[in-house]
């Protein structure tokens, strides 16, 4: 009211500055109100650009990596020719053996040319040529097959062979007969037969499970790689992880929040787990290979390394969300746990604890979901740069053999010069991101299924 | 596996410990619980703890000390006109390690006796193709003084092990007899026990040090390598980056910093007015249902691994801008020279830290007290003019905090540049231009053959070194003033 009495005695109220009704808007409000809406909209597009943004990556992921889930196969009769395979005649499986993925490129051969036959196709294509349109992986199927199944030599039989890289990339519409024109790999002829072969129902695009349950394979042979044993790269690391991350940060959380006292080592550990959660994957990796590998000799791209590594990045993470779900539990629990005699070592693992699990189990999960779609770190310690090709037999085995991992085999994918294995990597995404999804998805039911308000 | 034996013998005997303590103790009472200090399970507790963990914890120290003594005592003894002037005694312990894995080897699979291995002379049998046989491959035959060292090192080892074995194995049954012993009807074994879980739950969150110091201490020794190899002030002070593996590099880390804050600006520029928009527009303007919809859908931005960006880059953005602006691309013009380049990367980059600044951003304005809006709305401002002239100002220090934090972020984000930006380390503001980063020269520098003693592969530490107090830096600085600025409306 000081206002007020402070102006001018007697003066008549002013009139309005710019004359006018209140529900007619002046110049002044009307650029003020456009603003306003400009405002308002600037926030709506920076949204719809986030969105945007998302729903792109998502469609590309997903448009591009569908493909890896389907394969061109051709299906053949081949006739196990006793002569080339077993001279002797006497099926021993040492002779068999001796025989190279060389020795079967004529059967094949005759069982192509058989079945251009059958269906009477018409091309001018040599034997050689015509096999060209399988994958080169197709002599070790059989060879393996025949050595598995001595006693199949000299009869005929059915096989689901893999087409060749290229040959799939024209079924899936990745190769045209415009882009092969200076490709020595494949010819136009070959993709008249490989129409052909379609129409007969010879050469199909199905389902292929091999690839999410193969090995890597090589260069050359884009058509029969698969990301299985990375799969149970990254699954050997995740045991890893769990193993150590969960009891450790479990550990440092429940001394931080409930046992600390204030002094100068509590604010030191507190400071240095909350800039670890900020430096980059990839100093972790550095670590990694300082102190593990060229320190401590453990074996290089071995999952227990990269476990160890990713353990170490992880812990920050799960200490914070396990810190948050302790202080979550209300301090009326403690009391009364103390006021009927428990220690209080005992009122925080028998009564704290346990109220806290479902947040600290939801926390771990966020954790390792973020490692399992780590990759900086992983080049480092040497998980990628080979064929990831046995999956291994044993848990010692798992741990320490050569092994790479999921995000790794995609970005070695990602790295080869054929377009066939950019499908295959972003196929990969879609399995990476299906794991990330599930255990995230997880994480939010556990929440809303077990979580308390106080 | 003889560590894996331990370890189990080691769980068993807890194990056991566990059963024998509990019952020793019960028995001493007389059957009456009651008349015992603690729960029964303690004086359980007890007895396997003592047995556990000295002998666990010794054998971690052990196996983490065995190295470097045996290291420091092997090439302590091959003698430097011993070193050929082409190679470093790394190399030639390197040699002497693979030697001696490949006695180990042969020996495991019977094609050595123990004692042919012990006394092998070099020249007298083809070595190496025996280590050929075992899967131990060789660069040349093996040397007498590698040899020599090789069966020192295996010896030194072997000791070693049995030393480590009759330690642990003491230790453990020592600390379970102790313990036994001990256990009484009357003995406090809670206590005990609690005080040991304690130091148990001390160590744990002590961890954060060690990982902390261990990061520092691996990457200044080699830090320190480096720089007794390479001029310091051409690193820090030159001009151009150009390893070469016949020696003479130039190593100068001014245009990794460039192209690094090059592209982390523009990711910048993309990701701070997105997420900051979007962030005001969440807390200030949006309903709840809006707010429910949106804000976990930009938050799945954040939960994609940087590896499925990197290879948006590489494979749809790289080329997208190339059709834009390389030749023969759609304006006509020659800007761009590959699909890699500072634009690609930043963009991508940008994209990812959409949700890092909006949801830092949402916290810090939606920590601004109401009163402030209610008291400016209440005066006759727009909404807008609200949040311009009274939210932003109040939160401002708090928004340049998240700004900080994502910047570094930015900086050692490492799968994006690597896929997305190129090699080529070079001055240039064309944004269309391939360039490099800090992060990218640390992974080519270390994958593959890497020479511990070449200062191309050790630069990478020094690199490391510096993105890692670049980092810290821009973290220490932001959450302070995060930190401080929350206090101000406490």
């Amino acid at each position: 009211m000081t206002d007020l009495s402070q102006s001018p005695a007697g003066a008549a109220p002013q009139p309005r500055k710019h004359g006018g009704s209140l529900l007619e808007k002046t110049p002044r409000t009307k650029k003020r109100n456009a603003s306003e809406a400009r405002f308002k909209a600037y926030g709506i597009a920076a949204i719809t650009a986030g969105l945007i943004m998302l729903l792109i990556l998502v469609t590309t992921i997903v448009g591009k990596g569908t493909g890896a889930f389907q394969q061109t196969f051709v299906t053949l009769k081949v006739e196990l020719l006793e002569e080339k395979l077993d001279k002797k005649g006497n099926r021993d499986i040492e002779d068999i053996k001796k025989v190279t993925t060389f020795g079967y490129a004529p059967i094949i051969k005759a069982a192509m040319e058989a079945a251009v036959a059958e269906y009477g196709i018409e091309t001018s294509l040599k034997p050689k040529e015509l096999a060209g349109i399988l994958s080169k992986d197709v002599a070790a199927q059989l060879r393996d097959y025949v050595i598995a199944n001595p006693d199949q030599i000299g009869q005929t039989v059915e096989f689901r062979f893999l087409a060749s890289g290229r040959v799939d990339g024209y079924m899936k519409g990745r190769v045209s007969r415009d882009s092969i024109e200076n490709d020595k790999n494949i010819s136009p002829a070959q993709l008249d037969l490989v129409d052909a072969l379609a129409a007969a129902g010879v050469l199909e695009k199905t389902f292929n499970l091999d690839f999410i349950t193969g090995a890597d394979a090589s260069d050359a042979r884009p058509e029969a790689a698969g990301i299985g044993v990375s799969m149970l790269g990254s699954l050997f690391m995740m045991l890893v992880v769990l193993a150590l991350a969960l009891p450790i940060g479990v550990a440092a959380s429940i001394y931080l929040e409930e046992f600390a006292p204030q002094n100068w080592l509590t604010d030191l550990i507190e400071v240095n787990i909350s800039n670890l959660a900020a430096v980059p994957s990839i100093v972790f990796g550095i670590l990694g290979l300082a102190v593990f590998i060229n320190y401590m000799h453990l074996p290089t791209s071995a999952p227990l390394v990269g476990g160890l590594v990713l353990t170490l990045m992880t812990l920050p993470t799960i200490i914070i969300s396990t810190r948050a779900s302790l202080k979550s539990v209300p301090p009326s629990i403690r009391d009364a746990a103390l006021g009927v005699g428990a220690s209080k070592m005992q009122a925080v693992f028998h009564h704290v604890l346990p109220l806290a699990a479902p947040g600290i189990l939801t926390g771990t999960i966020i954790g390792l979901a973020q490692a399992l779609g780590e990759t900086a770190p992983l080049l480092l310690i040497g998980m990628v740069g080979f064929i990831a090709s046995n999956a291994p037999e044993t848990l010692a085995d798992g741990l320490l053999a050569p092994n790479s991992a999921m995000p790794a085999q995609i970005y070695e994918w990602a790295k080869r010069a054929d377009p066939a294995f950019y499908e295959r990597a972003w196929g990969g995404i879609i399995i990476l991101l299906i794991f990330l999804v599930t255990m995230n998805t997880l994480a939010v039911i556990l929440r809303r299924r077990f979580e308390r308000r106080w | 596996m003889p560590t894996f034996w331990l370890v189990a013998l080691l769980l068993a005997l807890a194990a056991v410990g566990f059963y024998g303590g509990r019952r020793r103790a019960v028995v001493s009472a007389g059957g009456d619980v009651k008349k015992l200090h603690s729960l029964p399970a303690y004086y359980g507790y007890h007895v396997s703890l003592a047995a556990f963990v000295p002998a666990v914890g010794a054998l971690a120290i052990w196996l983490l000390a065995q190295p470097m003594f045996i290291e420091t005592r092997v090439s302590g003894m091959i003698p430097a006109e011993a070193v050929p002037e082409t190679s470093t005694l790394g190399l030639v312990m390197s040699d002497v390690r693979r030697v001696a894995e490949g006695l180990d080897l042969a020996v495991e699979q019977g094609l050595l006796t123990p004692k042919e291995a012990r006394n092998a002379i070099a020249g007298e049998q083809d070595l190496r193709g025996l280590m050929g046989e075992v899967g131990v491959a060789l660069g040349d035959s093996v040397r007498p003084e590698v040899l020599s060292a090789a069966q020192a090192y295996r010896n030194l080892s072997n000791t070693s092990r049995t030393i480590m074995t009759a330690v642990v194995a003491l230790l453990a049954f020592g600390g379970f007899f102790w313990a036994y012993a001990r256990t009484h009807k009357d003995f406090r074994a809670r206590n005990v026990v609690e005080r040991a879980v304690l130091a148990l739950l001390i160590l744990a969150a002590s961890l954060a040090i060690l990982t902390t110091v261990g990061i520092v201490l691996s990457m200044l020794f080699e830090t320190r390598n480096f720089f007794g190899l390479h001029s310091w002030t051409d690193f820090f002070f030159g001009s151009t980056w150009a390893p070469n593996f016949r020696g003479d590099s130039e190593l100068s880390i001014l245009p990794l910093l460039w192209g690094t804050l090059y592209i982390s600006f523009i990711a910048l520029l993309v990701a701070v007015p997105v997420g900051l928009f979007a962030a005001i527009y969440l807390s200030e303007y949006a309903s709840g249902a809006v707010r429910s919809f949106a804000k976990p859908l930009l938050e799945i931005l954040a939960g994609i691994p940087t590896i499925v960006y990197g290879l948006f880059a590489l494979l749809t953005v790289g080329p997208a801008l190339a059709n834009l602006f390389a030749k023969g691309g759609l304006l006509g013009v020659e800007w761009m020279a590959g699909a890699t380049s500072v634009l690609t990367a930043g963009l991508v980059m940008g994209i990812m830290l959409i949700p890092f600044v909006s949801s830092l951003s949402d916290d810090i304005i939606n920590a601004v007290p109401q009163a402030m809006r209610d008291g400016s709305l209440g005066l006759g401002a727009t909404k807008s003019e609200t949040v311009r002239q009274v939210v932003m100002p109040a939160a401002l220090p708090g928004i340049v905090g998240a700004v900080l934090l994502a910047a570094s972020r930015a900086i050692g984000e490492t799968m994006i540049v690597v896929m997305g930006a190129g090699a080529i380390a070079k001055f240039s503001i064309n944004p269309l231009d391939s360039m490099t980063t800090i992060t990218t020269r640390i992974v080519s520098q270390l994958t593959g053959d890497t020479d511990f003693a070449s200062p191309e592969t050790l630069v990478a530490f020094a690199l490391g070194l510096t993105l890692f107090v670049l980092t810290l830096g821009l973290n220490v600085l932001a959450l302070y003033i995060v930190r401080k600025y929350r206090e101000q409306y406490e």
